[in-house]
C-alpha cells in the first residue's frame, strides 16, 4: 500500500501546491478569496487523509475546525472586500485592485 | 473483509484527492472569478464527502464515523453560502469575463453595480459615479 499512500499524499500535495500559485498570482482579490477556500479544503481533506492513512483518530477535532474556519474566513473577507473592490478598468475582469485612497485622489484632482 | 474494506477505503481516498488535484489544475487554468470558483468548489462537496466516507471505513468505529459526517455536513451546508457571496460580488463589481458568458440573464436587468441602496459592504457606489459606463 506505500505506493497508494504515496500517490494519495502527492496528489493532495499538488493540489495545495497549485491552489498557492493561485493564491500568489491572481489578479484580484475575489480570485484570492477562491484560492484560500480551496486550499483549506484541500488541507482538510489531506488531514482526514493522514488519519486514514496512520488510523489515529485524533486529528478528526482538527478537521472540524479547519473546516469551521474556511466558511468563516471566505465569507467574512466577501463581505468585507464587497465595498473595496471596484469595476476593472478592462472591463474584462482583467485589471482589477484596490480603489484608490482618497489622499491621492485629491492630489490627483 | 477487511481487505476488501481498505480496497474500498482507499478508492474513496484516491478519487477524494484526484479531485484536490483536479481543484488546483482549474484553479491555475482558468480564466475569471467565477469559472475558477467552479473549479474549486469540486473537492469542496464531492472530494470532502469521498475523503470523509474512506476515512470513515478506515477508522472504525461510530464517535469518529459521527465527527467526520459532522464535517461533511458542514460542508455542505456552507458552501453553497459562501460560494453565493463570493459570485455576487464578483458579478456586481465586474470581476466576469463577460465575453465568455454564454447566457447572462442579469444583462440589463441592472442587477451590476446601478443600484445603490443597501448597507452591504457590495452596495457601495464606485468611486466616480460620473464616469460608469452606461449609468
Amino acid at each position: 500500500m506505500t505506493i497508494v499512500e504515496s500517490a494519495l499524499y502527492a496528489l493532495i500535495g499538488g493540489g495545495a501546491l497549485l491552489s498557492l500559485v493561485r493564491l500568489a498570482r491572481g489578479p484580484s482579490l475575489l480570485d484570492r478569496v477562491v484560492a484560500t477556500d480551496t486550499l483549506l479544503v484541500i488541507i482538510a481533506a489531506g488531514l482526514a487523509v493522514h488519519a486514514a492513512l496512520v488510523q489515529d483518530p485524533t486529528l478528526l477535532p482538527v478537521l472540524v475546525v479547519v473546516a469551521l474556519l474556511a466558511f468563516v474566513g471566505s465569507v467574512s473577507v466577501a463581505r468585507y472586500v464587497g465595498g473595496m473592490l471596484l469595476r476593472s478598468r478592462t472591463g474584462d475582469g482583467r485589471d482589477v485592485g484596490l480603489p484608490v485612497a482618497a489622499e491621492e485622489r485629491e492630489a490627483s484632482s | 473483509m477487511t481487505a476488501l474494506a481498505d480496497v474500498v477505503a482507499f478508492a474513496c481516498l484516491l478519487a477524494g484527492a484526484a479531485l484536490c488535484l483536479t481543484a488546483g489544475l482549474g484553479l491555475v487554468r482558468f480564466p475569471d472569478v467565477l469559472s475558477r470558483m467552479h473549479a474549486g468548489t469540486k473537492p469542496q462537496v464531492l472530494g470532502v464527502l469521498l475523503v470523509m466516507v474512506g476515512a470513515a471505513i478506515r477508522l472504525d468505529g461510530w464517535a469518529n464515523a459521527w465527527m467526520l459526517l459532522l464535517v461533511a455536513a458542514f460542508q455542505m451546508l456552507t458552501a453553497p453560502v459562501s460560494a453565493h457571496l463570493i459570485s455576487r460580488v464578483a458579478y456586481r463589481r465586474r470581476h466576469v469575463r463577460r465575453d465568455l458568458l454564454l447566457v447572462d440573464e442579469f444583462a440589463g436587468t441592472g442587477h451590476q453595480d446601478r443600484v445603490y441602496e443597501g448597507d452591504e459592504p457590495g452596495d457601495a457606489p464606485p468611486e466616480n459615479p460620473a464616469v460608469r459606463p452606461g449609468g
